[in-house]
């Protein structure tokens, strides 16, 4: 088997960010002093006068994104997932969100896998934040061809969009030629009759071989990718609960408001199902190696595999 | 217009305040008066806008941060012809386009959605910012509170607008010196309010907010001023024209009752008789 390709979903942003550039003179890139970091510094290197650093004030970048999309460009405000949706949440809500601007946040290093940086660098609520807002779209890509697709379908939609991305590298799993990204639409990545396992962001590719160890075991394990948070593909949950009447949801971010509540929402009220919510159990991450830390948190496929198992006993 | 005409515009707009707070048992009366002759100012005399269309692509942008002040910024633009004055008893009701706070999405003329404190600035300067990177000569202004001026986001907001050059932008602190707990001296003074915003690499200009002569100077200074933004602190009195809101907190965010009201009316008519003998 040839090795796996792995790139950190923040690359992929910052590619598509110049990518986009090319393409369209009305994008703009904001950042807060972590183009280095959040990768749109490959952006300011193409695009200069394109690129605002605001320095270190996250709030007053949302602010002037804001300002910025209410004279017709696209900007991309970029920062961590904790100081964008953390720190600026009631900018995000008040300034973006309330007046339904064009703004794209680019939040990168989210949750556990920041790795050393640890527990205040780690965010694990954007997404319950995020999904809060009225008319926001949430998207957490699971891959580099993914991250790619998802920043020109923010660029195409009209309204406040949250990416989310990651800084540790992670495989490429939707390298094939039938691959197309539609938001808020969820991709079945394998099928299966026992159990169906839906994930988003960098989880995805733990899930898929958690299904396959789940196989070697005779648990057939459907495996879902649901890369768009909100509007989130309810008849792809409900589906999914119909067909294998258990579901198992996992995510790098908090259990309370992200991925697993969501398809609870919809389980709960429109195709009851036994639900098992696999993500960061209510408590703050540590330092510490990216790997060593998903194997920590029991978000690695052996983890994975193991609480399914026990989940479909 | 002449100053006179000014004068009376103005003092239309503080009526159609008081009238419509009056109307909404609630709102903002205190901040919206005094800043009344800098609205009047700006809609009237200096800023490149049209009624007929609201959205047209070179126009100058206003960005009220102080976004409780609602009621001056509305009464401002349907006495400029946005809306009809009669809709501005309509405010904070339910089914009204006019919320408490401005709303861009539904009220002609509004270019920017604010209320939450410190964060109209922040737009202003994304405006600002974008019509350098365009290359168009449209020109931004704010509207600061001086007790907002407490919010660490109007800094950060200050600090890009000078670190970018913005000339094109103009930051007025409707300086009345009060807050809802009383005076900006007793809970966290912002002064000097003039030295901070010098200190920040602003060109800073003090005037007493209800001269036109001086706010008709000081836009022109602002307008000549290249290289900064400018920062216009303006004296004002809190609740000006209306003699028991004056300078007195306790009117940031009340309405009258119909006694109250009526006694508005009469300052102001008064007001607006003695400029028609002028």
């Amino acid at each position: 088997m040839s090795e796996v390709k792995k790139i950190a979903t923040r690359e992929s942003y910052g590619n598509a960010l110049v990518e986009l550039g090319k393409k369209y003179d009305d994008v703009v890139v904001l950042d807060a002093d972590l183009a280095a970091a959040t990768k749109t510094g490959t952006f300011k290197k193409a695009f200069p006068e394109r690129h605002i650093d605001c320095g270190i004030a996250e709030c007053n970048m949302m602010g002037v994104a804001a300002g910025i999309a209410t004279t017709g460009k696209i900007p991309f405000a970029s920062s961590f997932a904790m100081f964008a949706a953390g720190r600026a949440f009631e900018q995000i809500r008040n300034s973006i969100g309330y007046p339904k601007l064009n703004v794209k946040i680019g939040a990168t290093h989210a949750s556990i896998s920041v790795g050393e940086d640890g527990a205040t660098h780690q965010c694990n609520e954007d997404i319950a934040l995020m999904r809060t807002i009225p008319g926001m779209v949430v998207i957490n890509p699971a891959d580099d061809i993914e991250a790619k697709a998802a920043v020109q379908a923010a660029y195409e939609h009209v309204g406040p969009v949250y990416l989310r991305f990651g800084r540790a590298a992670v495989p490429v799993i939707n390298d094939n030629p039938e691959y197309k990204f539609e938001l808020g639409k969820a991709v079945t990545l394998k099928e299966g009759t026992d159990v169906t396992i839906i994930a988003s962001g960098l989880p995805v590719s733990e899930s898929l071989a958690a299904a396959e160890k789940l196989a070697a075991d005779g648990i057939s394990a459907a495996v879902i990718n649901m890369h768009t948070i909100k509007p989130l593909d309810e008849a792809a949950v409900i589906e999914a609960a119909e067909k294998t009447g258990k579901i198992v949801t996992v995510e790098e971010h908090s259990v309370i408001g992200g991925l697993g509540s969501a398809v609870c929402d919809v389980v709960a009220q429109k195709a009851p199902a036994k639900v098992l919510k696999i993500g960061v159990n209510d408590v703050f991450g540590e330092s510490g190696p990216a790997a060593a830390l998903i194997k920590k948190y029991g978000l690695d496929a052996d983890s994975i595999c193991e609480k399914v198992k026990e989940f479909v006993k | 217009m002449n100053k006179t005409e000014l004068m009376k515009t103005a003092n239309e707009i503080r009526k159609g305040i008081v009238t419509a707070v009056h109307s909404a048992k609630s709102g903002h009366p205190g901040g919206s008066l005094s800043a009344a002759d800098i609205y009047t100012y700006l809609f009237f005399e200096e800023m490149n806008i049209d009624p007929k269309d609201p959205k047209k692509a070179d126009r100058d942008r206003f960005v009220l941060s102080k976004g409780h002040t609602a009621p001056g910024y509305y009464s401002t633009l349907a006495n400029r012809g946005f809306f009809p004055v009669e809709d501005l008893t309509t405010l904070r009701k339910v089914g009204s386009y006019l919320q408490g706070h401005p709303d861009m999405k539904h009220i002609p003329g509004v270019d920017m959605s604010s209320g939450s404190l410190g964060q109209g600035i922040s737009a202003a300067v994304g405006m600002a910012i974008s019509a350098k990177l365009s290359g168009d000569d449209y020109r931004v202004y704010t509207l600061l509170g001086d007790g907002e001026i407490q919010e660490g986001q109007v800094w950060e907001a200050s600090m890009l607008a000078a670190h970018r050059k913005l000339d094109n932008l103009v930051v007025i602190v409707d300086n009345n010196n009060l807050q809802i707990d009383g005076a900006i001296t007793d809970v966290n003074s912002p002064y000097p309010i003039d030295k901070k915003f010098e200190a920040f690499n602003f060109h800073v200009i003090n005037i007493d907010g209800h001269d036109f002569d001086a706010i008709a100077a000081a836009f022109k200074e602002a307008r000549e001023t290249k290289g900064q933004p400018t920062a216009i602190i303006a004296k004002t009195v809190k609740g000006k024209n209306v003699s028991f809101m004056e300078n007195q907190a306790s009117w940031h965010g009340a309405a009258p009752n119909d006694e109250q009201y009526a006694t508005a009316m009469a300052d102001l008519e008064k007001v607006g008789e003695a400029l028609c003998q002028k």
